[in-house]
């Protein structure tokens, strides 16, 4: 175990373009404790997730508790300790997507693909998601593939449009 | 900047816009670019500049125009002409025969799929005639990355007015004058609030956006922080003039980040202006705007728990009293409004109280903006006067229910909220009238059901989010919500009993009863109007139980 930690936190080495983006944004919010969030969306975009050492490093860095950290991570639905997946399938499932058929483009991918909403991969190429509403309730129902928009998805073409992203054979 | 030279840049932009015949507007609102609209853009761009018309006209990205469903859009300026559903293959076709022979194209205008005659002037269309437009006045016609577009549409001449012509005492007997009404959902006068926070004496005091639209089906927000992001900073620049604060805060929803994008560059380029920042537009007022972006939590819309977010920590509600008027944001008096209140000060301060308080109805001043979504014809964004009938909004405004299907139910307020059954259909929008009916006005999401939706699906379907979305911090709202949520899976699910119904009805009135945030109080509220005007879903999922269970038995 010890060995482990080790490993992790030689990881997180200085000269690592993901930690220096981090150091900069949390000099830029002056180390305020109360810029935690910001400072976690930063970490999150250039980790696509947030791993323990990386909270660790925040906390360090900030000294601000681990405990407060980790509480702070695990109360918003955005922060994700667990990584995504290289190529992520966000499906909104916000009122009006939900009226117009987003669980069944979710039940197809549970067919083809064996995810549910959070789930990875085994070779963490591709992740399924859920999101409460992203607003784009007028062209319901939408799905977001790693961060395109697509308006109106049906569930018929949900696998094909998914393979063509991370590579057909998956 | 002085005030002389805010005004020389409007006329300066003024002057060179007079100069292009035609303004083209590509929608790039995020429903339209999900549609495609900046491959669009670009391609109008280009063709315009092969064809040497640069100086005759102007394209520009501009914010939603409000059908949605129909985009990309283009509007041509100034004939009000809307085309809809346009691809790079039709641009050139669209210059050719709009702009050069001033031939409009029939089959791709604003609905020309659905209406027997569409409108050239797409402004005569029933879609936009019934609206009111104050909010959303300029959404759509300029391009929210340009301060100049907004600054020669008046822009910042509400705040020029309320900084050298008014004292803040004046602009907040202005704002109540108006009887303009906090667009959140809950509807407390803005005047009073803005008075309270006012009175109270303190170093520093604190104004807050609220951008966190959590409510699923509710996107008017974040068409009014991307389509027009400088009135909401001229709304809370003023509020902090009034209210005597010289820092604000705009808590925007991470899921939205064009909104957050643009909010960003607007605060730069007023920054760069002088409109925002110390001694604004040379007055001695200072005031500062930044951006906190929500991490997806559904209770950082209440009010305490927004304020813990802000301040980094999670987002739990606490008890009220003390009102954030009192003691908000690290312990100082804090003003919290709405993206859509904020966005109405300005033309408050322009026109005055009294032109807005004559719209709508006498309770409910001024207009809603209505995000139209779920099975209706035409979805999108509207803005219509308070009192205006629920059919009007439906049919006339939305067309109606598509593919000859039956309208059922309209639901309001998100998970707060209730459903509006078809018996109500003549019943006025406006606060007092839908809290009447069971539902609450909320942030604006209208959901339109048919026939083939099933009410206890979607009872459940809000109550297992106000479940997800519960902070967990009293036990009526966590404890509560979950049972609730598990009774409902039984009976969707076909193993209900008539007792688990009348549990329901009681274990709802508990959780609203007992709950300490609004969240709670008003989660059980789909479920209790469900229950109110369609409980004959309800007992048919249980007589169905009883027939199977009839049936495996005998």
């Amino acid at each position: 175990m010890k060995k482990k930690k080790l490993i992790l936190e030689a990881e997180l080495s200085k000269t690592d373009p993901r930690v220096k983006m981090l150091m900069v944004k949390i000099k830029k919010e002056n180390y305020r404790p109360d810029a935690l969030i910001e400072i976690l969306h930063t970490a999150q975009n250039s980790f696509g997730y947030l791993p323990m050492n990386v909270l660790r490093f925040i906390s360090k860095e900030m000294k601000v508790p681990p405990s407060r950290i980790y509480s702070t991570v695990t109360f918003y639905h955005f922060f994700s300790l667990k990584s995504k997946g290289e190529h992520t399938c966000l499906v909104c499932t916000g009122t009006a997507c939900y009226v117009k058929g987003a669980q069944n483009i979710l039940d197809e991918i549970e067919k083809e693909f064996s995810l549910k909403p959070g789930q990875v991969t085994a070779d963490n190429k591709f992740g399924v998601q859920t999101a409460r509403c992203i607003g784009a309730c007028g062209l319901a129902p939408a799905v977001v593939m790693d961060d395109e928009v697509l308006a109106k998805a049906k569930a018929e073409d949900i696998k094909k449009i998914i393979n063509s992203r991370i590579g057909a054979g998956v | 900047m002085n005030r002389q030279e805010l005004r020389t840049i409007a006329d300066q932009a003024k002057t060179k816009q007079a100069q292009y015949k035609h303004k083209v507007c590509v929608c790039c609102g995020a429903g339209c670019i999900s549609s495609g609209s900046q491959a669009v853009l670009e391609k109008l761009q280009e063709e315009i500049k092969t064809r040497g018309m640069e100086n005759e006209i102007e394209v520009v990205p501009s914010g939603c125009m409000g059908p949605c469903n129909q985009g990309p859009l283009v509007k041509i300026q100034p004939d009000q002409t809307i085309y809809q559903r346009v691809t790079c293959e039709n641009i050139a076709q669209v210059v050719q025969s709009q702009l050069i022979e001033k031939r409009p194209i029939e089959e791709l205008l604003l609905f020309a799929d659905s209406r027997p005659k569409p409108f050239v002037n797409a402004m005569e269309d029933p879609f936009y005639k019934k609206q009111l437009k104050i909010v959303l006045e300029n959404c759509g016609d300029i391009n929210p990355e340009v301060i100049e577009d907004y600054i020669v549409c008046d822009g910042y001449k509400a705040l020029d007015k309320a900084l050298f012509q008014m004292s803040p005492e004046e602009v907040i007997a202005e704002i109540k004058q108006s009887r303009l009404r906090g667009r959140g959902g809950a509807g407390f006068p803005t005047g009073i609030k803005w008075e309270t926070v006012h009175k109270y004496v303190a170093d520093q005091k604190y104004v807050i956006c609220n951008g966190d639209e959590g409510d699923p089906g509710a996107f008017m927000d974040r068409s009014v922080l991307e389509g027009n992001p400088h009135r909401v900073l001229e709304g809370m620049a003023i509020a902090g003039y009034a209210v005597g604060a010289s820092k604000g805060y705009a808590y925007i929803r991470g899921e939205y980040p064009l909104a957050i994008k643009r909010f960003e560059l607007a605060i730069k380029q007023a920054r760069k202006l002088g409109i925002l920042g110390v001694n604004i537009l040379g007055s001695p007022f200072s005031f500062d705007v930044e951006v906190r972006i929500g991490a997806g939590a559904f209770v950082c819309g209440e009010e305490t728990a927004l304020v813990a977010s802000i301040e980094g920590k999670r987002g739990t509600p606490r008890p009220r009293p003390p009102f954030p008027a009192e003691s908000g944001l690290w312990n100082k008096p804090t003003l919290i409004n709405n993206v859509e209140t904020l966005a109405s000060i300005a033309p408050i301060i322009n026109r005055g109280g009294q032109w807005y308080g004559e719209i709508g109805t006498p309770k409910s001043a001024g207009t809603k903006v209505l995000a139209l979504a779920g099975k209706i014809k035409y979805s999108g964004l509207i803005e219509v006067p308070m009192g205006m009938t629920l059919r009007e909004i439906v049919f006339d405004i939305g067309g109606g229910v598509p593919d000859g299907k039956e309208f059922k139910a309209a639901q309001t307020g998100g998970p707060s909220g209730g459903c509006i059954p078809k018996e109500h259909l003549d019943v006025k929008v406006d606060y007092e009238s839908l809290v009447s009916l069971g539902s609450i006005m909320g942030s604006g999401g209208l959901i339109i059901m048919d026939e083939t939706s099933n009410m206890v699906d979607v009872a459940r379907f809000f109550m297992e989010f106000c479940m997800d979305e519960s902070c967990g911090k009293c036990v009526p709202c966590r404890v509560g919500t979950k049972m609730l949520y598990d009774l409902l899976c039984k009976v969707c699910n076909g193993q209900g009993t008539r007792k688990d119904l009348d549990m329901l009805e009681e274990l709802a009135i508990y959780v609203k009863e007992a709950s300490l945030c609004g969240l709670g109080m008003s989660a059980p509220n789909p479920l209790v109007s469900t229950l109110r005007y369609f409980k004959s879903e309800y007992e048919q999922q249980i007589t169905k139980n009883a027939a199977v269970q009839g049936g495996t038995h005998g």
